[in-house]
């Protein structure tokens, strides 16, 4: 395991997610990976057997981007897309999110800052979904890998939680 | 999972009980070991029927229990819920931990290949 920064994800209030990272390089080239198409393929491909074979991004407010994952085994597709709201890079982009076929009721609006430190950019992807039912959908979906139950768990969500509850 | 809607239920009012930063400051507290109500009520600048409301909130959630004392109503906390909740959480967060793993091998490559590739335009110092 040698991954950069401990990705922390948070239920806010109702209908809210909040993930949380930190990413070795400066903001700037973190922003790029975050909008260009050619960076974008190379790591948002998701789980392993996935590839993200469409991927267009119209970098503009009211601009749209549209990505299409395949699953290789079986060549089934998964379709997303949405409309940039606000952009101020390489601080802040706001966009909206929807699936092809919604698992989810309505659509999110996803807003990720990036703040720089020491040469190091963190990240925080808020997400609001618009309604609880459907952060909650998010949050229950079964994505990928068992996870055990474990005190371990347990301990870093209340270290968590108290860190939010000392704000 | 049959029992899907008693445990979507019951994630339900785990989260509706976290969303309260008291809540989850006296589930803190909690986690150490068990706490009489009084001692609870400390730490916070609040009455203990204010307290004892957010305990009740907890109660109904699962996520805390009374103990049996005569002396002093003592409350601990039980991990099975939250554990539900956290294990949810878990699986979202593995999935993007994958991605954002592969976003870091990128971030080494990008930068690898700008210390060796001759000056591209960079627009910098905005």
């Amino acid at each position: 395991m040698s991954f950069i920064g401990t990705l922390k994800v948070e239920a806010k209030g109702d209908r809210e997610l909040v993930m949380t990272r930190e990413f070795d390089a400066e903001k700037n080239l973190v922003f790029d990976c975050f909008t260009k198409p050619e960076l974008i393929k190379r790591w948002l491909y998701g789980p392993d057997g996935w590839t993200l074979d469409v991927c267009e991004v119209d970098l503009r407010v009211g601009g749209k981007y549209r990505y299409v994952w395949m699953f290789l085994k079986d060549g089934s597709t998964m379709g997303a897309g949405g409309t940039y709201k606000e952009i101020s890079g390489p601080d802040k982009l706001v966009h909206t999110e929807s699936f092809d076929e919604p698992w989810y009721p309505g659509e999110a609006l996803l807003t990720t800052t990036f703040v720089e430190k020491s040469g190091r950019t963190y990240v925080t992807i808020n997400v609001l979904y618009e309604t609880k039912e459907g952060r909650d959908l998010v949050i229950k979906s079964p994505m990928e890998g068992g996870a055990s139950q474990s005190y371990n768990r347990l301990e870093t969500l209340l270290n968590t939680i108290t860190l939010e509850g000392k704000k | 999972m049959n029992h899907a809607l008693s445990h979507s239920n019951r994630l339900d009012a785990t989260f509706a009980a976290l969303s309260d930063p008291t809540r989850r400051a006296i589930l803190a507290r909690l986690a150490n070991g068990e706490v009489s109500v009084m001692d609870l009520a400390k730490p916070f600048s609040m009455s203990q029927p204010a307290i004892s409301k957010h305990l009740k909130v907890l109660e109904r959630a699962g996520l805390i229990s009374g103990i049996k004392d005569a002396q002093k109503r003592l409350r601990k906390i039980e991990a099975k819920p939250l554990a539900e909740a956290t294990e949810w959480l878990e699986n979202y967060r593995k999935f993007w931990e994958g991605r954002f793993n592969q976003l870091d091998s990128l971030i080494e490559e990008l930068k690898l290949s700008k210390q060796t590739s001759p000056k591209r335009k960079n627009k910098k110092g905005e």
